[in-house]
């Protein structure tokens, strides 16, 4: 029986992979179809009904200034483009740290590496709002950025001495605490002018992006996307552990480095711009790479990202339209559908070990 | 330094800077098996850890075919060594042939994808190590000695000259023990790769290994080929053994003999004692033994579990020493028993000896 099939599977690729391709095509497949779809719905959705016929006109015809082509142009669309960018950025960012730490349940939220950046944000915010105006989203997301690193050094410290994940995992929940307090501490003694805009983005929210803020991030998110799809190799051969993918011949301290700055930038370029979004670092990955089958890298990555951006344009249209004209958080979506798939695997993670 | 294949002069190995065991020089040739054997906690994964790298040296030097193992770059070394860790890896969802892919790591293009060589390459490393059918299932729900094998596969798909292994034996059952071990012997022999690796079973490593690297905490103890290493002492005093014995001959291990004077005498030949040796052994009876050819079966394990051996040199008739004290060790024992000896023309007064026991009443046969 076995050789009969080996003799059969000899000249062509074996059934086996042939499978697995499909499974790979479909699933992106189907994402793409999703991702389609909820622009599409997501542009036709909102409190002031508009028409497709009209949508259509107002993207494609050029039609006459107006209310409507307002709407449109300067809310909607950038609005969805930055929730599909952002969420594939934070899952993405959740995948590498997942990577990086071995563990199915880290990302930016629970490790705390959110809060970091949020706490030093707030801070940049309030600091640059005193001396001029306005604060570049450049120096949002560096802050962002410092904020991020500060979190992950301190749970670095915390992981070399103790090998156990799910400390780990508490250590990160109360650096995210104590970042939390700062922030709250520093708000509760800012001046109620310079903390307008910082209520309503300390908690997540997609709202008020402009396209200055999308042309940003698409540059800063896609430089580092490009930079993690490079890395799919040695990412792959972490994913055996430390000690073979050295002995495959990855330089395992630079390659660590570069986890910890590619998945920093991205987490910190979406606390920037939306606030800290919790569960989607690990729930999208989780169900990218059962429903492929496969934690492969340069398969997993571009589903990740792609996964990311449906699961948070659905999220966002949710948060948008749930309790119409009031607005949810993004969290708080975000929230009801991960948590419970985080729950779940955690419960499945048990049992199999 | 020319020379030999693997060579390592004045090494120092330990943690954090602070040295573990110091002075380790020695030079292993192409296609040999090196096994490291001591008790636990002596070093051995210290040494295999800094030979890979996974450890900085402390002092001294390591080189591998003339270049110093400080001077290669990860990516050269890892296309000279691999290796097979004692660590336990749950990769998520990876199939086996995903795991022993991972093997072609350095020799795929900055994506890391498979060329049709790779897949021939998989292919073969699987045949080589009987694991062809496991291809699809994935690793984590394997057993462990399919585990083993499938990363040894991962190793072999490396195409590297040497090949170190942390206690690849460790979680094994003694089948899958030796169909690993008979797969390093091939791959060593007839693709003249050097196998270095480390080992509980001392009877395992004086079978498998060409030298034997015996390594005792602070010091390397013994370098050397299995001969000289496996003498009773040599592995008496290396793993501190004081209550029981260890065998050179077949490698195996005994424990300690039951103390005091012997109360039962056993008579045998060829092979028929030992059964009865081990049930003494296990009640805990003090025992004598005789009278054995030193070239008997018998006689290897008497000498270790028997109070009293009455010895005769092979090929000779019994003679009168040995006679007298066979029948002096008989009259001071409550017992004798019969375990069914073999008896010809050179010890035939095995005979009156047995006659001379029933007369006493004592004797018993098996």
């Amino acid at each position: 029986m076995r050789e009969e099939n080996s003799i059969e599977a000899r000249p062509e690729l074996p059934r086996d992979r042939i499978r697995r391709r499909s499974r790979y095509a479909a699933v992106f497949a189907i994402l793409t179809a999703a991702f389609c779809i909820i622009v599409v719905w997501n542009v036709n959705t909102g409190n002031v009904q508009i028409s497709v016929g009209q949508i259509l006109k107002i993207l494609f015809g050029g039609a006459e200034e107006g209310v409507e082509s307002n709407i449109i142009w300067k809310i909607r669309l950038p609005r969805i483009f930055m929730a599909a960018i952002l969420g594939g950025a934070l899952s993405l960012s959740g995948f590498l740290l997942q990577t990086f730490f071995g563990n199915p349940i880290a990302g930016p939220f629970v490790l705390g590496i959110s809060s970091g950046a949020k706490m030093v944000v707030a801070l940049t915010m309030i600091y640059f709002l005193k001396i001029s105006s306005s604060v570049s989203s450049y120096a949002l997301i560096f802050a962002a950025f410092i904020g991020s690193l500060i979190s992950i050094g301190f749970i670095l410290l915390v992981s070399k001495r103790i090998k156990h994940m799910a400390t780990l995992l508490v250590a990160g929940i109360m650096i995210g605490y104590i970042c939390s307090a700062v922030t709250d501490f520093i708000v509760t003694f800012a001046e109620d002018s310079d903390i307008v805009n910082l209520h309503g983005w300390s908690l997540g929210s997609f709202s008020g992006m402009s396209w200055s803020n999308v042309s940003v991030s698409v540059m800063i998110v896609g430089i580092t996307l490009f930079l993690t799809i490079l890395m799919s190799k040695p990412i792959g051969a972490y994913q055996l552990g430390e000690a073979y993918a050295q002995s495959m011949g990855v330089n395992i301290k630079r390659f660590r480095i570069a986890l910890i700055l590619l998945s920093s930038i991205l987490s910190a370029c979406v606390t920037a711009f939306a606030g800290p979004i919790s569960f989607v670092g690990i729930a999208v990955p989780f169900l990218i790479k059962r429903s492929l089958n496969t934690a492969r890298p340069l398969v997993v990555i571009p589903a990740t990202f792609l996964g990311g951006a449906v699961f948070c344009m659905v999220c966002d249209l949710i948060a948008r339209m749930a309790f119409a004209p009031m607005e949810l958080n993004i969290s708080t979506v975000t929230s009801i559908f991960g948590a419970p798939i985080v729950i779940f695997m955690m419960l499945r993670q048990k049992g199999g070990r | 330094m020319a020379g030999s294949y693997f060579q390592l002069d004045h090494l120092a190995v330990g943690y954090r800077g602070r040295p573990l065991i110091e002075d380790i020089s020695l030079s292993i040739e192409k296609g040999e098996i090196v096994a490291l054997i001591g008790p636990n906690g002596a070093g051995k994964s210290t040494i295999l850890k800094t030979i890979t790298r996974h450890l900085a040296m402390i002092d001294g030097n390591v080189s591998i075919n003339d270049q110093k193992l400080s001077e290669l770059s990860y990516r050269s070394l890892s296309t000279q060594v691999a290796v097979v860790l004692t660590e336990q890896m749950k990769p998520e969802l990876m199939t086996c042939r995903d795991v022993v892919a991972t093997g072609r790591y350095p020799y795929t293009g900055k994506l890391g994808i498979l060329s049709r060589e790779d897949e021939v390459k998989v292919d073969e490393a699987m045949e080589a190590v009987h694991a062809k059918e496991l291809e699809s299932r994935e690793f984590n729900a394997i057993s462990d000695g399919q585990r083993q094998r499938i990363l040894l596969a991962r190793a072999i798909c490396q195409e590297p000259d040497t090949i170190v292994l942390d206690e690849p034996t460790s979680f094994l059952d003694v089948r899958y023990k030796l169909e690993l071990l008979s797969i390093l012997r091939k791959m060593a022999k007839e693709k003249q790769i050097t196998v270095i690796l480390s080992l509980h079973e001392i009877d395992l490593a004086e079978k498998l290994a060409d030298k034997v690297l015996c390594v005792k905490g602070d010091r390397i103890f013994q370098y050397g080929v299995p001969e000289e290493i496996f003498q009773e002492e040599t592995i008496r005093e290396l793993y501190g053994i004081d209550n029981g014995y260890f065998d050179p001959c077949f490698g195996s291990i005994e424990l300690p003999r039951p103390q005091g004077e012997p109360e039962v005498f056993v008579i045998s030949s060829c092979g028929k004692g030992i059964p009865v040796y081990r049930r003494l052994q296990k009640e805990d009876i003090p025992f004598g033994a005789g009278i054995l050819y030193t070239n008997d079966i018998d006689y290897q394990l008497a000498r270790l579990l028997a109070s009293e051996v009455v010895a005769e040199k092979p090929f000779c008739e019994i003679g009168d020493d040995a006679y007298e004290k066979a029948v002096n060790l008989i009259q001071r024992c409550r017992r004798v028993v019969d375990a069914g000896a073999e008896i010809g023309s050179c010890n035939r007064r095995l005979k009156e000896l047995l006659t001379d026991a029933e007369r006493q009443g004592k004797l018993y046969r098996v």
